[in-house]
């Protein structure tokens, strides 16, 4: 049987990765990541965990080193934050298109300047094209659940990539919530160990990581954009297996009460939850609101969210991320850009809010909604909008 | 859904009271967050750390903006931070106090019904530290109720081991010594 208990998410997170076996922990501490790597540690030094935790100089090492142990075929994982993530940036494009699976959990943080150690999404967006399936966690117990799941898929011999799941930093991972911690028997029933179809063994001497000529380049990056596109269906499938061991069911874009809705929120991670209070205040009031909650961020489930938009003609998009001089938001020029001349399809508002911890409130969701529909109407001036801005 | 906020400075154990209610809470079968202000804190600043309770599934990510609770572990705090801002009106401000009712209300213009314990001179006596966290626990659950006693104890046990009767016999006496205001 599994357990509920009351647990600070980070540390449930590192149980997670203990069930799932990880064999080789490569990490760097960072605020607001470091009590995951903090437990790991723990864990691995009181003979819960059998692994190998380095404790490396800087997340570039960090990265580097998560590498070397996929490709000598160990179970790799490790954990990052905002500049920390910045640092191993280099590193990162590498055991993706060398197909080289292993879990990253990234404790979402802004960037400097000015220094913040609070949550927003901006240290994942910088990263959003290294090519690894990313995911987004909106409570504790998704947090531990994608987890295990980011092993199930990034292992998976048709799909061999590296796998982030975001949480988002304090918001998440500092706070105490119940969850249930699978039984160490079903996580072993669900993760058969790794059997990487190629590794670096001396006795089988293979080359990993040689230069990618003109004539080989092109090639070797369009066979990784196939493999994370054609990855979709061993995410789904996961998933489902996920459910019937665990009985918890999750989905590329998830729905809440979009039935009949004029205007569809849409968010990322833990804003979520509030977003679903701020729905069911809006719906009492007889306000026909919905949200969707886009939990697979790349392979990005394009299909997936046209069909969860259905005929909804307003969408109330909202970055937590914010890029100078550009269109708009990541998410926002994403969904722009899937739905760009399909017939019939949904007027889109950009909104960025959240920036460096500051607070999404219910209100602010109202707030969103109500500019949303008046933007319908008569079109904004700018491209997208930044909420809660102070003006004094 | 009840929510709470606690008032201490760093390194006061203020975090650790909120973990303390949020898992007995749990371990009931509710549903509970605790979870501190988020930063940079410092041992001895002001700081706060925040529960709620409910028995249905908590949807919220924001911050408490108005605590049913609050519970001021440091009796030099009400002079700096206004503890009571953001309370509902039928709300409560449980304090570590010397002070009467009457001093209070004069020197710190708190309204809302009040409880108030001296903690301070509980954990010295009691626990030989002037660390108030579990004491004032004793105040919020002779307050409040939020949680059962016998579930904060095990949390207690589970937290600090072979420390807990201590602290447990410190939370006891603040609960028998709480003064409630009508």
């Amino acid at each position: 049987m599994s357990k509920r208990v009351g647990v600070e998410v980070s540390i449930a997170i590192s149980e997670a990765v203990g069930l799932a076996r990880a064999e080789i922990i490569p990490a760097y501490p960072i605020t607001p990541q470091t009590h995951i790597v903090e437990h790991l540690s723990e864990m691995v030094a009181n003979g819960q965990l059998d692994a190998e935790f380095v404790p490396v100089e800087s997340e570039h090492a960090a990265m580097s080193c998560c590498c070397g142990a996929a490709a000598a075929g160990a179970r790799v994982f490790t954990s990052s934050s905002s500049q920390g993530l910045s640092l191993m940036s280099e590193i990162l494009y590498i055991p993706s298109t060398m197909r080289l699976p292993m879990v990253m959990v990234v404790a979402n943080r802004a960037l400097s300047a000015p220094i913040s150690i609070w949550n927003d999404h901006q240290d994942i967006m910088v990263q959003r094209d290294i090519g690894w399936i990313q995911t987004f966690a909106e409570n504790g117990q998704e947090a531990v659940d994608l987890t295990i799941h980011a092993f199930k898929v990034a292992e998976n011999r048709n799909v061999s990539l590296p796998m982030i799941v975001n949480i988002d930093g304090f918001t998440l991972s500092h706070v105490i919530e119940p969850i249930e911690l699978p039984d160490q028997e079903d996580v072993d029933a669900y993760l058969p160990p790794f059997k990487p179809r190629y590794k670096l063994d001396p006795r089988k001497p293979i080359t990993m990581g040689p230069v990618g000529i003109p004539e080989v380049y092109t090639e070797a990056k369009v066979a990784h954009d196939k493999a994370i596109k054609n990855s979709k269906r061993y995410i789904l499938k996961a998933w489902e297996e996920f459910e019937e061991v665990f009985g918890r069911k999750y989905e590329p874009v998830e729905t809440y009460r979009t039935e009949d809705a004029e205007v569809l929120l849409v968010g990322m991670g833990s804003i979520c939850e509030t977003a679903m209070t701020a729905v069911d205040k809006m719906r009492d009031q007889g306000q026909k609101v919905g949200l969707l909650k886009i939990r697979l961020w790349r392979p990005f489930p394009a299909q997936e969210f046209r069909k969860a938009v259905g005929k909804t003609k307003i969408l109330a998009v909202i970055d937590r991320c914010l890029p100078p001089g550009a269109v708009c938001g990541p998410v926002g020029a994403e969904l722009r850009s899937m739905f760009y001349k399909i017939p019939g399809s949904p007027k889109i508002f950009s909104f960025v809010a959240g920036l460096g911890g500051r607070d999404v409130t219910v209100s602010r969701f109202e707030e969103i909604v109500d500019k949303a529909r008046a933007f319908a109407k008569k079109r904004p001036r700018e491209l997208y909008e930044v909420i809660g801005v102070r003006e004094k | 859904m009840k929510e709470v906020r606690l008032h201490g400075r760093g390194g006061q154990g203020g975090v650790t009271s909120a973990e303390l209610v949020a898992t007995a809470a749990i371990a009931e079968g509710k549903y509970a967050q605790a979870f501190p202000s988020f930063g940079p804190e410092r041992r001895g600043a002001p700081v706060a750390a925040f529960i709620r309770v409910s028995d249905q599934p908590i949807r919220t990510r924001e911050k408490v903006y108005h605590p049913d609770i609050v519970v001021v572990l440091d009796p030099s705090l009400p002079a700096l931070v206004n503890v009571a801002d953001g309370l509902k009106e039928d709300g409560i401000v449980i304090l570590n106090t010397d002070l009467s009712e009457s001093e209070i209300r004069e020197k710190f213009g708190i309204k809302s019904k009040l409880a108030m314990v001296d903690a301070t001179k509980i954990a010295l006596e009691v626990l030989g530290l002037p660390i108030t966290n579990t004491t004032m626990l004793g105040a919020l659950l002779k307050a409040t109720g939020i949680v059962g006693k016998d579930a904060l104890e095990e949390a207690m046990d589970k937290r600090f081991g072979r420390i807990a009767e201590k602290n447990k016999a410190a939370l006891a006496r603040a609960f028998d010594e709480t003064v409630i205001t009508g």
